[in-house]
């Protein structure tokens, strides 16, 4: 796509596109590496989500090529359920959405939307690129080890996982990879936004998905790295013999273990995980109210209302981040007074988090709205985030998190935050800088056909489990809860969240065809700013070459002046100095 | 050689400091890690906290390791700091002869520092005391193997700048002293962490 304009540089295919040092190469790389995990792990949840509403039913059609081992006659066995369900977490975590909202967006946007010509340290950025391919490689490599991949859930608790088979071992190798990745990463966005910034671009200038995307660096820097040490130390314990999270006395099915030293501390490897679990949680979904942000400035001509608000409020968001992290770990027993410190904590997360959609759902009003695809994904992201993260306040105080921890109200609850929510943000930011990447425009009929039955499926999928949630299902069950009597009453919700699941998939056909089609086939944009947007990536030539700017940058206004009383036109980019 | 000249035409501020952040690339990049490896460490020592404070019982510290060479290697890896600081300050005054003494005395002391810590590892694991014997000696090798490899990492890239990454002086010599500077850096970071992990695991 970028094709260098220094005439003495001619790269091969290999320097090009494959080992590229482009930020914009390394970006869509990432995009679509996430992309096809995002699909995996999609995959992986159709096969659980089979077993859940018909449990102990051959698998039709596909049930046999798993192995006599993981679905004997294609039923599936419970250990293979757990390991499905664990690499879903991890793939769709660790490998999809952080990827592609912060490797992917991150590395095509930033340097375009500051005025830079490439990230500080490019040759950082594609080892960074590498290490978490090879890391993806190694995860899903550990499908094929004789006893299947990991199966202790994403979280990986001892010692349960202490003691697992070499699927963990992977598989905290892989996560040590991640780390390195995201720290490489994250040092070079920091780097970049504070340094090459075009002349003018203040950081009162910067545009809100920068800001998202600066404090998600600083939380992959500062809260990644004790998941490393925690990762040596399970290694160690697996490797080595140590018992740093295996207390002394451990009885495990029926005999206490005699052939270790004990003295270790299960509840140690909770904090060190939620420590990057929690921060994790913001570092998926800052990019998306990045992406929203810019979606809706553009799309309601309007600047954004309460801009500096939110700016503080994203910033506030990531120190906030640090001391939530116990609210995962109520039911410990860690005593009331840090429970009551974690419980105040997380409630002053609402304030800013209101903030930010606030801000968001005033800007509509009154604005000329433009609804195309991009727009109906941001407008979905709102309700769909807002009402994630309102299911979470039960969740944040102690008394109404022990009845309702370990349910499948957990499990819709976060997914309501993640899947129509910050993955709406995600399609929709591929709708909307598709053009700047590749010159032409996603279809907009066939983005209708993949929106609607999405978000329909998606409430399908996720609202019935806050039922079952609160009427006691747990989560992990791999029988979908048949064995409980209790659960009988809200267990035929199951069928209809599977054909839901597997219609969802059916409408993600249209989305697939529209992206690769478009590519060669969509309507070609005339201008390079074919929104009428006002942010710099759209002063850059379509696509970007080598470099992304041919003319000299100077950045003149704010980022979402649209609809200036006295300009000629209803948008005044920050490029451009008359308005 | 390529790569070098192509990005120094694209990216600004590998040599000179940028005026508002008063910083050059890499040396917001060094300060922006080390920020991290605080954390990586930190975690360790969180860790060693909250097992010592839960544990029944823990081992008298000092008679399990072996405090005389773990204080002559805090003396060693010390100096070896003053040296590096040393090399980046004659390239500084422009001498590149003793840039190249004083950066051979930091990795000789570093070479040091390992084969002390190798000589003790060596005793523990004749008494065979291993990780697994303890939590106090799983911690121990674990922190201590962690900052050896810190050390090991170090020693490659001065070895490095001082042998074929040298080469950079004679075109761009601004740009070398920043890459010592930044070197210097995360080599009196790894000294750091050395100045608690001795206490924290040899005396208290």
């Amino acid at each position: 796509m970028s094709i260098s304009k220094k005439p003495s540089h001619d790269a091969s295919f290999v320097q090009k596109y494959v080992f590229s040092t482009d930020h914009k190469i390394i970006g869509i790389q990432y995009g679509l590496t996430s992309l096809f995990f995002l699909l995996f792990g999609f995959g992986l949840m159709m096969i659980m989500r089979w077993q859940l509403a018909y449990p102990g039913h051959a698998l039709p059609v596909m049930g046999t090529i798993f192995g006599e081992n993981n679905m004997p006659g294609g039923i599936m066995l419970p250990e293979f359920y757990n390991q499905l369900g664990a690499m879903h977490g991890t793939i769709m975590v660790f490998l999809g959405v952080v990827p592609l909202g912060f490797g992917g967006f991150g590395n095509y946007l930033i340097p375009l939307q500051i005025g830079a010509k490439d990230m500080a340290f490019p040759r950082l950025n594609l080892l960074s690129y590498w290490i978490f391919f090879a890391a993806g490689g190694l995860m899903l490599a550990s499908f094929f080890l004789p006893g299947g991949p990991t199966g202790n859930g994403w979280t990986s608790y001892p010692p349960l996982s202490d003691l697992a088979h070499d699927g963990q071992s992977i598989w905290l190798v892989g996560m040590f990879l991640i780390i390195i990745s995201s720290l490489f990463s994250s040092i070079n966005f920091i780097v970049t936004i504070f340094q090459l910034r075009a002349p003018g671009m203040t950081f009162e200038r910067l545009p809100f998905f920068i800001w998202a995307q600066l404090v998600t660096a600083f939380l992959l820097l500062l809260a990644f790295p004790p998941l490393e040490g925690a990762a040596f130390m399970q290694l160690m314990d697996r490797l080595l013999g140590t018992s740093f999270f295996l207390p002394s006395g451990l009885d495990v099915s029926g005999q206490v273990l005699t052939n270790i030293s004990g003295g270790g501390n299960a509840l140690l490897w909770q904090h060190l995980f939620w420590f990057l679990g929690h921060p994790e949680v913001y570092v998926i979904i800052l990019p998306a109210l990045g992406i929203v942000t810019e979606i809706i400035a553009n799309n309601t001509r309007k600047p954004i209302s309460g801009f500096n608000y939110m700016r503080y409020s994203v910033i506030f968001l990531g120190f906030l981040s640090f001391i939530v992290w116990s609210h995962h770990m109520y039911l410990t027993g860690m005593g009331t007074n840090v429970t009551a410190f974690f419980q105040t904590t997380t409630m002053l997360v609402s304030i800013p988090s209101v903030i930010i959609i606030s801000g968001l759902f005033i800007t509509l009003w009154g604005g000329s709205i433009r609804f195309n695809s991009p727009m109906l994904f941001a407008l979905a992201f709102l309700p769909m985030f807002g009402f994630g993260g309102l299911t979470g306040l039960p969740l944040g105080l102690a008394t109404t998190d022990i009845p309702l921890h370990d349910t499948y109200y957990v499990i819709g609850h976060f997914h309501y935050v993640v899947a129509p929510g910050v993955i709406f943000a995600i399609f929709g930011g591929i709708y909307y800088w598709f053009p700047k990447a590749t010159g032409r425009k996603m279809n907009e009929t066939l983005g209708r056909l993949h929106f609607w039955p999405t978000l329909i499926c998606m409430n399908l999928v996720f609202f019935p489990m806050l039922i079952q949630g609160i009427a006691g299902v747990n989560r992990r069950l791999y029988d979908g809860g048949e064995s409980y009597l209790f659960m009988h009453d809200v267990l035929y919700w199951n069928v209809i969240i599977s054909w839901a699941v597997w219609v969802m998939a059916v409408a993600q056909i249209p989305f697939i065809f529209n992206f690769f089609w478009s590519i060669f086939q969509g309507e070609k944009v005339t201008s390079d700013n074919p929104w009428e947007a006002t942010t710099l990536e759209w002063a850059a030539p379509t696509p970007p070459p080598h470099g992304n700017f041919t003319k000299k940058i100077t950045v003149y206004r704010g980022p979402y002046e649209y609809s200036l009383e006295g300009a000629s036109k209803d948008y005044s980019p920050q490029f451009e100095k008359d308005i | 050689m390529y790569m070098q000249e192509q990005e120094d035409e694209i990216i600004p501020y590998i040599v000179e400091s940028r005026e508002d952040t008063g910083l050059y690339n890499a040396k917001f990049g060094i300060w922006l890690f080390l920020a991290s490896e605080i954390m990586l460490f930190g975690s360790l020592f969180s860790s060693y906290i909250l097992l010592r404070v839960g544990a029944s019982s823990w081992p008298v510290q000092s008679d399990f390791l072996n405090v005389p060479i773990g204080a002559l290697n805090s003396v060693i890896l010390i100096t070896s700091s003053m040296f590096i600081i040393r090399a980046w300050t004659s390239l500084k005054a422009n001498d590149f002869k003793k840039f190249q003494k004083f950066m051979w005395l930091t990795i000789v002391f570093a070479i040091f520092f390992l084969c002390f810590k190798g000589v003790e590892y060596a005793q523990h694991f004749m008494h065979h005391e291993y990780p697994k014997k303890s939590v106090f000696l799983a911690l121990y090798f674990l922190m201590t193997g962690l900052h050896a490899l810190h050390i090991l990492g170090g020693i490659i890239v001065n070895i490095y700048y001082v042998s074929s990454g040298s080469r950079l002086w004679s075109t761009n010599p601004r740009w070398f002293t920043n890459r010592i500077e930044v070197a210097g850096l995360y080599w009196h970071f790894v000294d750091i962490i050395w100045i608690f992990l001795f206490p924290t695991l040899y005396l208290f």
